[in-house]
């Protein structure tokens, strides 16, 4: 993104360019969907002619109507989804503070290597000798993954973090029910993201929820009343959802496997640690990675992401299968199904492989001495910001913020009655894309907001200066704030009616 | 190689401005006990070159199938990608962009999603789709998950011609959800007749199945209906230009392995996975579901609705835990499924019917070599049984540059299973039978 100029502690004043980074306009003709463009007649497909003899499907069998797809020409095709695409906002567009997302710069360079026609040409049904390639990636990968985190083996196949999620309670089952000892509960604390509950359930286990403290961190003396010898586990972020460090980690994960429990590391904010700290050394026994939070494969608009869990050595063998193990004498590879214990599979093939050759390219581009700067650079910046928007936007709580910090809107709300949504609607018509706004849910007025290592100084100060301006406008012209976005091809929308009157397809 | 743009100026300038004078000072809420004293045993970063020369080398480590000619299938096929495809699908402002949770700047990817869920209706003749899962295999636990929300319906009923990883991958999520999935045994390949008992969730059959055979869905399903359960199709969204739709079928709920619409092999993902249902299981389906509403202006957009159904919202008594699911995936599909057009979607299916017809044919005329079911319709893939190893007798022919298909554990080992999709011409099929022929010689 541009500079805009900007200077320290409010020294200099930045002017925000105004106007919502997506496309406003554009002839009438090509809005409405696909279908709006259909006509009877036109076509994009071409294949060659036919070189065998035609066939009849059964009659029993054979459909009766086809199917009422759009006929459009190709060139209708690239103007409508260009169209669609300049609508919308990513990374490469701007800023993209969405905390607890970690929507950070997604390297051209992976995108090249995941092109390779040796990954991206291969069938997953291929027997190992004409895969070598693919499998000594994974495996490499799966090592350097578990040096990172301190777990002693990985499975690279959930297709996302919320699979890793249901993968490893998976593994606490098969680990309580070989040793007889089935268990009901699974403690989460109440900060914890919506996903940690709904795998729990998942994974065919009741939570229990532990409360936070006065600092925001887990309250351990309730969780020492709350776990016992009827829970399977805890799951915990750490940082956790608030930004902050779990200062007394070391005791939390005591308490737990006292019980018999085992805990598991929600790895959504592994970036902030990178290097500096890792979750085996803390005394987690499971853990999962967000290759797109951590390792910046990029979100696609909501996927595919890819979700690696990492284990200790007591619970290798309730990993799930297909495994790459290596030959112990010569330097070959090979896939493995054959595991008594293991949980079984949680996908189709091995999961996002195409995910996670970016993944590899993003961790080996970056090295020891990367990744750690990684963290630095990501904590550094959410510090920087939190400090220059402070007195708008005060941290729900008071201990220092890791990679993200949650602010609040409350006192806002209070004086104005314009809300943290306001305030995020209002930035859009400022230039930028808002930070996450009301999670966590224990935060009134909650605004998450996680800039990044990969934005500059410069626009770290530009996106103060309109979380700033937006908090002056509220005092002085609020509907300013409760009227916005004015500068998007569309503005509020009404999702009541959305949900009332149910239109999910043309 | 480091995307971290701050210099060593605006570093000290920053952590002057928060009052730190080390960057060390950011990270003393670790604990002593728990910090890494020592650098991570992962190699020193490198440069664009030389990471793009490793994975050169690790990719040309593989034999992929423009190397190969590929009639591999079970469940992963090499379908023609066009260009317009990822030329529109893999715009930044799609692939860089996350769950569109602000609407106002997301209007691209959440049209794209309902005209991906328009398309995936029209196709499979049913009312309501998703915005996508993870592939087809957990697409089929969603779904199976779905059906077992009907109180005292636990038991779940899978054909014996259902993808076999499909059935451990339900298998693997039963054990969360309290469910052990049961097979029932099919005649010569296809059919059978489960018992469809009061308390039975559903019944699962994939047609065309694992086999590549038709099944005579239509009774299945009537038989799963007839005990009050839920009929569950796995389709092929490719079958769907010559074959009656899920929808016509009366199955309730129709899954598939979406990667055929557009997305590349990639060894087994990123893929797609497509669901669709009837109108009255929509506030039980799982995921992101777009809808179209009106902005303030009454201008026509788009959000993510039934959200009290998901898991940011509901928590523990969410219809799922999906968050991230395969959206650029679908929206590949959808750029994909507008290229080909109601046309190009039969065309499609009447060259891989044909193909595939011809393929088996002409096995059929090599000495030994045999139908797994003679008689057995089918759509783009069949199995033979040959006289020896089909494992063998796949490794040799790869040295002649085939992937002959792949090995069955039916007949002692001796079933292959073959797929021809539209890229395989007849000199590529007639040179299949003759290495093939040589092979067994």
């Amino acid at each position: 993104m541009s500079g805009d100029g900007g200077g320290l502690g409010g020294g200099t004043s930045v002017r925000p360019r105004v106007g919502a980074p997506v496309r406003t306009q554009g002839p009438p003709d090509r809005a409405g969907t696909l279908k709006d463009l259909s006509r009877p007649g036109r076509a994009g497909w071409s294949f060659p002619a036919l070189d065998v003899p035609e066939v009849r499907v059964p009659a029993e069998h054979a459909r009766q109507r086809p199917p009422e797809l759009p006929e459009v020409a190709e060139r209708d095709l690239v103007s409508h989804y260009t169209r669609l695409s300049q609508l919308n906002y990513g990374v490469d567009t701007g800023v993209y503070p969405l905390g607890s997302c970690s929507m950070k710069y997604n390297p051209k360079i992976a995108e090249v290597v995941a092109a390779l026609p040796g990954f991206q040409r291969l069938h997953p049904q291929q027997p190992d000798r004409t895969t070598q390639g693919a499998l000594e990636l994974l495996w490499r990968l799966e090592r350097a993954l578990c040096e990172i985190t301190g777990m002693a083996r990985a499975t690279l196949q959930p297709p996302a973090g919320a699979c890793g999620e249901l993968t490893g309670l998976l593994i606490m089952r098969g680990f309580h029910s070989k040793v007889g000892d089935p268990r009901r509960r699974i403690a989460i604390p109440d900060s914890a993201h919506g996903t940690n509950p709904a795998s729990v359930r998942l994974a065919g286990y009741e939570a229990v929820h532990i409360p936070s403290d006065a600092r925001g961190l887990v309250d351990v003396s309730a969780l020492e009343k709350l776990v016992d010898e009827d829970v399977a586990g805890l799951m915990l972020t750490n940082p956790n959802t608030l930004g902050l460090f779990e200062e007394e980690i070391e005791r939390i994960t005591e308490v737990v496997h006292a019980v018999g429990g085992l805990v598991y590391y929600d790895g959504a904010n592994l970036n902030a640690i990178l290097g500096r700290c890792r979750p085996g050394d803390m005394g987690f026994d499971i853990v999962h990675i967000n290759t797109h939070k951590t390792f910046a494969t990029p979100h696609g608009g909501g996927g595919p992401g890819a979700g690696p869990v990492g284990v200790t050595e007591r619970l290798v063998p309730f990993l799930p299968f297909p495994r790459v193990e290596r030959g112990e004498a010569s330097d070959t590879y090979r896939l493995e199904t054959d595991y008594p214990d293991s949980i079984g599979r949680m996908h189709g093939f091995l999961g996002n492989f195409g995910v996670l050759v970016r993944a590899y390219a993003y961790v080996f581009l970056h090295g020891r001495e990367g990744l750690k700067e990684v963290a630095e650079r990501s904590v550094l910046n959410a510090n920087y910001l939190a400090h220059r928007v402070k007195e708008a936007f005060p941290l729900a709580y008071p201990g220092r913020p890791m990679h993200e910090f949650v602010a609040t809107a409350r006192t806002l709300k209070e004086e104005t009655g314009v809300r943290a949504m306001d305030v995020a609607k209002r930035v859009i018509d400022l230039g930028y894309h808002p930070s996450t706004v009301y999670f966590p849910l224990i935060v009134e007025e909650a605004m998450m907001v996680e800039p990044t290592e990969t934005e500059t100084r410069e626009s770290l100060d530009a996106l103060a200066e309109a979380l700033l301006q937006a908090h002056r406008e509220a005092h002085e012209d609020s509907d300013l704030l409760h009227e916005a976005p004015v500068t998007t091809p569309i503005r509020r929308l009404d999702e009541a009616r959305a949900a009332r009157h149910l239109k999910l397809r043309w | 190689m480091r995307f971290a743009p701050q210099t060593d100026a605006d570093v000290s300038q920053m952590l002057d401005a928060i009052g730190l004078t080390s960057v060390d000072d950011l990270f003393d809420r670790i604990p002593p006990g728990v910090r890494l004293d020592r650098d991570l045993d992962v190699p020193d970063g490198i440069s664009e070159m030389e990471i793009l020369r490793d994975l050169r080398s690790l990719a040309a480590r593989n034999r992929h199938v423009d190397d190969l000619v590929c009639f591999a299938g079970a469940g992963a096929y090499d379908h023609y990608v066009p260009a317009v495809v990822w030329a529109l699908a893999g715009r930044s402002e799609f692939y860089t962009s996350y769950t569109p949770y602000q609407p106002e700047l997301s209007q691209g990817v959440l049209q794209a999603l309902f005209e991906y869920q328009s398309m995936i209706c029209e196709l499979t003749g049913l009312e309501v789709s998703n915005a996508s899962l993870y592939d087809g295999a957990t697409a089929l636990a969603e779904a199976v998950n779905l059906a077992r929300s009907t109180p005292g319906r636990d038991r779940v009923l899978v054909s014996a011609s259902v993808d076999p990883r499909y059935v451990q991958t339900l298998r693997t999520y039963g054990r969360g959800a309290g469910y052990e999935p049961e097979v029932f045994d099919v005649v010569n390949g296809r059919g059978g007749r489960p018992q469809v008992g009061e308390d039975v969730a559903c019944v699962i059959v994939q047609h065309p199945n694992a086999y590549g055979l038709l099944e005579p869905a239509r009774d299945l399903f009537d038989l799963a209906h007839e005990g009050g359960a839920r009929a569950i199709q796995v389709f092929d969204p490719l079958s769907l230009g010559v074959l009656a739709p899920p929808g016509e079928l009366r199955a309730d709920l129709a899954v598939a392995e979406g990667q055929v619409l557009g997305n590349h092999l990639s060894f087994g993902g990123p893929y797609l996975g497509v669901i669709a249902a009837r109108m009255d299981d929509v506030r039980r389906l799982p995921g992101r579901i777009v809808g179209e509403t009106l902005d303030v202006d009454g201008r026509t957009g788009y959000v993510l609705t039934l959200q009290a159904r998901e898991q940011h919202i509901r928590r523990e008594r969410a219809t799922s835990n999906i968050c991230t699911n395969q959206t650029l995936m679908a929206i590949a599909a959808t750029v994909y499924l507008g290229w080909l057009g109601p046309r190009g979607l039969e065309e499609l299916g009447r060259r891989c019917a044909a193909k595939a017809a011809y393929a088996a044919d002409r096995l059929s005329q090599i000495p030994g070599v045999e139908p797994l079911f003679p008689g057995a319709s089918f759509f783009k893939e069949f199995p033979v049984v040959l006289p020896r190893s089909a494992t063998e007798a796949r490794d040799v022919l790869l040295e002649r540059g085939y992937l002959a298909g792949v090995p069955l554990p039916d007949a002692e080992g001796r079933a292959l299973l073959v797929a021809v999709t539209e890229r395989r011409t007849r000199e590529e099929i007639d040179g299949l039978a003759s290495a093939l022929r040589e092979a067994l010689a």
